[in-house]
This record gives C-alpha cells, structure tokens and sequence, in this order.
C-alpha cells in the first residue's frame, strides 16, 4: 500500500480549518502550533543525541517536520532501556499484559480521527488512512487477546519414561529489535511491537523512513496506555544507515525484519551470527496469527522428580 | 574445626581398598570392514574423491577402519539423491507407510543393539554402561516416538497445514554419535523431509552402521544418505543449492559460521550448540543425591556433553561440607576401559580434544584457580583425563566461561538466591542448568529465572523423545525432541 505523493497534503493545509488564505491578508489566519517530533526512549521522548534531521516533504515540496535521524547511540541507549525494562514486563500476569496491550487499543479508538489525519498528511488516501487505523486497532486487541492463551497452545506437559514430571513452555527471547516496513504508516509499527509485546519481550522499533509523524504519535499511546518506560522504544532515521547496528548489537537476543531489501536483509542475517541471533523476516505486516508471537519464544523444559 | 578433622580421617578410602575386577564387555562378535564407503541412494559407494581417512579406537590409540571423505561431487550425488527420492517417492507416500518405516528403524536397532553399544564405545571412547544404558535406548526411541508422529503431524501445529521442507541436511557431533543421528534423522522422516546426514570425522562408524539398518529396513533409496567426512563435506552439505534446511549440532564457533553461510540463502536452519551450564546448590538440598547430580553433570561422557553442568554454584554455608564429599566421590570413579563394565569415565574422544582440555586447565591454574584431580590411574596408552575440579575462580575466569568439554569443573560460591541466579545467567550461553533444594517454591522460582533451554530439578543429564531439547541465546535455536522438534522440519 504505497502510497501516491500527490496526496499529500502540508500541516499548513490541513490546518487550515477551511478557512481559505489567498495569501494576502494573515492577519485573520490562526497560526497552528507545530509539533516537534522525538524519539521515544525508556519511556520519555528525548532529542536524538547526534543532532541529525532529516526533512519530511509534502508533494509541493513543502516541509511537513523535521524529524530526527536516530544513530547508532540512539539505539544503544534504547537496547540498555529495553534490556531494563524486560524482565518486569515478563514478569508482568500474562491477565496484566492483556489489559495494557487492550488498552493501548482503546486510547488508539479515542485518538483514530487524529491518525486518520496523520496519514492523509503522509500521503494516504482518506479511505486507506481508515483503514489502516481500523487494522492496527482491531491487530492490537487481537494481541491483546492472545497473552493469556498462547502458552496454552504452545505448551507442553511430555510423557517421559523416567520418573520426572516434564513440562515445556514458552518464555520470552527476550529484547528484540526491529525494522518496521516502510509501506505502511501504523500496522508496520504494530505488527513489529504487538506481537513481541504479547510475549513479554522489550522492542525497539525502527519506523518507516516515510511516516516517521503517525510512529511518534503512536509513541504518545503508548505512553498514555500503562506500557512501562522501555517495554516499546521507538526511533525514527533511515534503515539504510541502522540496520547494520540493529543486528550487531551483541545485547539484542532476535530481530525483526518487515523490509523487503535483500541487500539489508543479507547484512542483517550475517550480522547476526555474532550473538546467534535469531531472525526473523515478516513479509505480510497484516497477518495476525499467534505464531507471529511463537517467532519471537524460547521453549524452555523444566524436569522435576517425582517420589518422595 | 576439631570436629570436622576427626571426620576427614574416619572417610572411606575406596580407591586403595577395594579394587574391582575387570568386567569387560566382549567385541569378538562384532564385525567391523576395514573400509567403509559413502551410504548414498540406498548402497554404499565408492566416493568420487577416492579418499579415505581412518577412525581410530581412543582408548588405544589403534586404527578400528578407514572411512569415504565425501568431496564436492560425492555431496553433490547425495543431494540430488535426496531430492529425487523426496520428489518422487517420500512426500508423496501416505504418511502412515512412512511412519512404519521409521518404526522398523526403532525395532531394527533394538535388536542390533549390543552391537551398536559396542561399537560406539570402541570409536568414541565413552563407557560401555552408557552406550549401552543411554546412547542406543535412547537413539532407538527417538525413531519409535517420532514414527507414530508421521501420520498425525495436523495435530501438532494448531491451525496450520503441516508441510515438509524438502532436503534436510544434518551435521553432528561426536559426543553422541547414534543418538545424534536419531535426533536428526528421525523427525526429518516423520515430517516428509529427505536427509542428507554428516556424521563427525572422529566418531563416523555407528551412523554407517546406522546405514545398514536403513538399508536392511528396505527406505526406498535416497531418502536417508550418510556421508561422511571432515569440515569441508560439512561446508559442502551447508553450502550446497539443493539443501533448503540446515540442522547442526556442535560448537557454538562453528554454529556462527554456519549462520553466516546462510545470511542472503533461502534456507531455514536449527542450530544445536555449545554451552556451559550453572548446577545450583541449595543448602537445604539433600547433599549427597546433589553430589552425585554434580557428578553426573560433569562427568557424564568424560563431560563431552554441550548440556554438561560444568559451573557448580554452592551456597557458602554448605561449600566445605559438599566439597568434602565431592572429592570423596570423586575418588571412587573408575577412569579406563571404555569396554570395562565397572567403568565411569571413558577415553577422551581424541588427541585435539584432549589437547584442548589440557590447555584450558592449564590456564585455569595459571589464572589462579585452585585445581583438584582425582588420584586415580589411567592406562598409559590413548586419550585420558583425570575427573578435575577447580575452586577459587571467578566470573571472569576462563574456565568459568569457556565450554572446556571435558571433565573439568569450576566450582564458585554464592549467599543469596539472587545472586545465584544472576552468576548463573552470566553467560553467552542459555543451553541447560540444574536446581537442588528440598523446597519446591524454591525450584520454580529458581527453574523459571534461569536462562536455558532444559533445566533440570534435583536431577541433571536427563534426556527423553518426548521432552523438547535447545538452546536460548548462543546455545542454539530451534528444539529437538517432542512435539517441539516438529517444527524444525515442518514449513
């Protein structure tokens, strides 16, 4: 779902209220109070520290933002807050982490007219911008439902010959990085964080270079909905630049990649031999299916014996 | 302290007086070639390489048989073999036809089943009671569980079509040579997948013989090839085209190099590697059945074991006690004779390895660790390695973070159960880790926190088809055993 640049529109348009300037007069013209967009790390939103921007452009070539180009410290700094961040979500009730992904599907309903605009700003038709927002709403409480039930599915009490209660179960990987695909400007940032998110483990998101303003609002659910600091960390900067570092860095345990370059995608699985670092590469952002979640668990098997 | 004295002196001296009488187990019935050639397409050929190398008995340091080296063109053959033979015959047979095969697989070994003991003793040097009462057991109800599963593979993914793969190449080590084949091999055929089989250089004759019950159980040809070789057959098999699924097990250096060759190919993989896992003593655990866990942790398989529990963390309060008895134990282990019934460590599996363990002890004692070996003696010819403990190391040391995949062992202690539990993690690795206490919240506390693919209760180096076997971080990816294991094979 690439979308035309002859939709889009600048913030000044869509501002506008349709009260028409013919650019004479501004003395009547309510001026909007733009937004400056950051990166969401450990639950804040702070500047990305290399200083860097890149310009979001409207078809007239007007400037929509600046936007931060996230760095490799950026990213650093995320994998330490997610790493943190972590074991208390896995520790979190499996009925606990249902509500808070839930609920970050209700704060999304109250806020869908604002998104729905986000994206027409970014080049998307009115009826696919609907769309999209209904999907990721309807994706995140689809998660949301799985939290409680696919260590059910997915476990195991095995029948050994020996004397020994065994059981298998998934357990988190524990902190997952991710590049988000570059065509889609909501369902690719929740197909990366949902499902990881409903396994208990800590993400960090590369956003789609070209739709870096809905990624940051989605931050600001985030942050409104009860997800700890550091469970969802989110960067906005170019996958051509990160995602080297993405599958480098020795403290990630798997990443995700919605990209379609297979260039990318070889650096990617090369790297990530260094950690033994599992990939895994989605090509349909819009399936919704529990083994999405399983992509991203560990089995583990306890032994116990049993007597006295 | 006068009354701990007074105990060290009342202790039983097994080692000086009580000497077993050799019970060693027969081979005069067992019949080895002096060559074995490439098990491809359903008969044993010449390979095209027309080299040979040997495979020698460690424990003797004597040539048992020359064994095909597969080059290039001869992994070529075994591949496209493999892919006919998936092709036309094996994913298009019923699955319950397939499934009887695999079972006549589980049945042929049973009844060959001394023989296969036997020969994995005399080719890697492991004890004859463990070849006997694990390896092959074992090996054979791998191919028992997973035939059933040939026929009910809908089941085990919920909500998905159950697809094979195609051709699966497989590489194993030689710690578990038979056992690692039917790891492999097994779920391969039960979820419709071709095999193209490597076994390790120095360990190659079971999975020949292997190839034998294969042919005698009449698998149509191609679906299972044996060949084998050195690194470069295996690189070969993980590089080749053909192959669209990779399942290694063996180090964690080799696994990364393997991951790498597939960065950019289409080719799925499981990945079965290394570790260095944390035995944790509890005080209140039942000291001396934690004595003999730790022992068998380490000393299974002369500790050539990537799940071997080779950090032993004890809690302060009961570290000079446990270690008191540790050592006793250790004194009463019977080092020799692989074929020797009485025997609990075997030889070395070969001079490399040997080399490596020395050379790792040797830096445990030059970076200050405490080391303590059993007095006992071994025979002067072949590969040997007295059971080793080391005291007085730290999280830092080399020892403490290296798989030595030996006997050797690096004791630490620890206060807390947090503590605990973080040395425990402290690790690259996440393959395996063991838990000793008398309280059962304490065990699942601790059994949920530890970071690894198996971990075991008040027991250790328990193994099972039914139970799920692998790695978190860089011990591996993917399961082995269970219904967990079917999806390896399964797209």
């Amino acid at each position: 779902m690439e979308v035309k640049e002859k939709n889009k529109k600048t913030f000044q348009q869509s501002n506008q209220n349709g009260h028409s300037a013919n650019g004479s007069t501004v003395n009547n013209k309510r001026i909007p109070v733009l937004k400056t967009y950051k990166l969401y790390i450990n639950g804040q939103f702070p500047r990305t520290e290399s200083g860097r921007y890149y310009k979001l452009t409207g078809h007239d070539g007007k400037v929509i933002a600046n936007i931060c180009r996230g760095s490799r410290k950026d990213f650093r700094e995320a994998v330490v807050a997610a790493r943190k961040a972590q074991e208390g979500w896995q520790k979190k009730s499996a009925f606990n982490k249902s509500q808070i992904l839930y609920r970050i599907a209700e704060t999304l309903e109250t806020r869908k007219a604002q998104f729905k605009e986000t994206l027409i700003i970014q080049g998307y038709e009115p009826h696919q911008a609907e769309q999209e927002v209904y999907a990721a709403i309807d994706m995140l409480v689809y998660y949301a439902g799985w939290c409680d039930k696919y260590q059910q599915v997915f476990s195991s009490v095995n029948p050994v010959e020996s004397s020994y209660f065994n059981f298998s179960f998934p357990e988190p990987t524990g902190v997952i990085s991710s590049i988000a695909s570059p065509l889609s400007g909501l369902i690719s940032l929740v197909t990366a964080i949902a499902p990881a998110m409903a396994g208990g483990n800590a993400i960090i998101v590369l956003a789609a270079e070209k739709y870096p303003l809905t990624a940051i609002d989605f931050a600001e659910v985030l942050n409104a909905s009860d997800v700890p600091g550091g469970v969802v960390n989110i960067i906005t900067g170019h996958s051509k630049e990160l995602h080297s570092h993405f599958s480098s860095h020795m403290d990630v345990n798997a990443m995700v990649y919605c990209g379609s370059n297979s260039e990318e995608l070889k650096t990617i699985q090369t790297n990530a031999a260094l950690n033994v670092k599992r990939v895994v590469v989605v090509k349909d952002i819009y399936v919704e299916s529990p083994y999405r979640i399983m992509e991203l668990q560990e089995v583990k098997t306890t032994w116990h014996p049993v007597g006295v | 302290m006068a009354k701990q004295g007074n105990r060290k002196n009342v202790k039983l001296k097994f080692d000086t007086q009580w000497k077993y009488a050799a019970a060693p187990e027969t081979p005069d019935h067992i019949i080895l070639a002096d060559k074995y050639d490439l098990f491809i397409n359903g008969k044993f050929t010449p390979p095209q390489s027309k080299k040979y190398f040997d495979t020698i008995n460690p424990a003797k340091e004597t040539r048992i048989a020359s064994v095909a080296e597969a080059g290039q063109a001869d992994v070529d053959v075994a591949v496209s073999a493999a892919r006919n033979a998936y092709n036309k015959v094996w994913s298009k047979m019923p699955a319950r036809e397939r499934g009887k095969y695999i079972y006549r697989i589980a049945r042929l070994m049973q009844e060959r089943a001394r023989e296969l003991a036997i020969i994995e003793s005399i080719d890697g040097g492991k004890p004859i009671r463990e070849s006997r009462d694990i390896d092959v057991p074992l090996a054979a109800a791998h191919f028992f569980y997973y035939a059933g599963w040939a026929d009910k593979l809908d089941y085990a993914l919920p909500g998905m079509k159950a697809e094979p793969m195609g051709v699966a190449g497989q590489i194993i080590p030689w710690n578990f040579p038979l056992l690692m084949a039917a790891w492999k091999i097994a779920p391969a055929l039960a979820c419709g997948n071709t095999v193209v089989l490597k076994p390790a250089e120095t360990t190659p004759l079971t999975a020949l013989k292997l190839a034998e019950i294969i042919r005698d159980a009449d698998l149509p040809p191609g679906v299972v090839n044996i060949i084998t070789g050195a690194g470069a057959t295996g690189a070969a098999i993980v590089n080749h085209p053909g192959v669209d699924k990779i399942a290694f097990t063996g180090s964690t250096d080799i696994g990364k190099v393997i991951q790498r060759a597939l960065a950019g190919t289409s080719k799925k993989f499981t990945l079965e590697l290394g570790g260095k896992a944390a035995n944790i003593i509890f005080e209140d655990a039942a000291i001396d059945q934690a004595v003999e866990g730790i022992v068998n942790g380490i000393f299974f398989n002369q500790g050539h074991v990537c799940c071997a529990g080779s950090r032993l963390f004890v809690q302060e309060s009961i570290a000079s006690t446990l270690l008191r008895k540790l050592k006793d134990r250790m004194e009463t282990l019977v080092v020799g004779d692989p074929l020797d019934k009485n025997t609990d460590i075997g030889a070395i599996n070969s001079r490399e390895q040997l080399n490596k363990i020395k050379s790792l002890v040797k830096i445990g004692i030059n970076e200050g660790g405490e080391c303590y070996q059993s007095s006992c003696s071994v025979p002067s010819k072949g590969f040997w390695f007295r059971p080793t403990i080391f005291t007085n190391v730290a999280q830092s040391s080399k020892i403490v973070q290296e798989e030595i995949f030996g006997p050797v062992l690096a004791i630490q202690t620890f206060r807390t159960v947090e503590e605990a539990i973080e040395k425990a993690n402290n690790t690259p690795y996440g393959l395996s880790g063991g838990v000793w206490t008398d309280k059962g919240s304490k065990v699942f506390k601790v059994t949920s926190k530890i970071k690894a693919g198996v971990v075991w209760a008040n027991t250790f180096n328990k193994f099972d088809p039914t139970s799920p076997f692998g790695g978190f971080k860089e011990s591996g990816m993917g399961r082995e055993g269970g219904m967990h294991g079917l999806s390896a094979y399964l797209k």
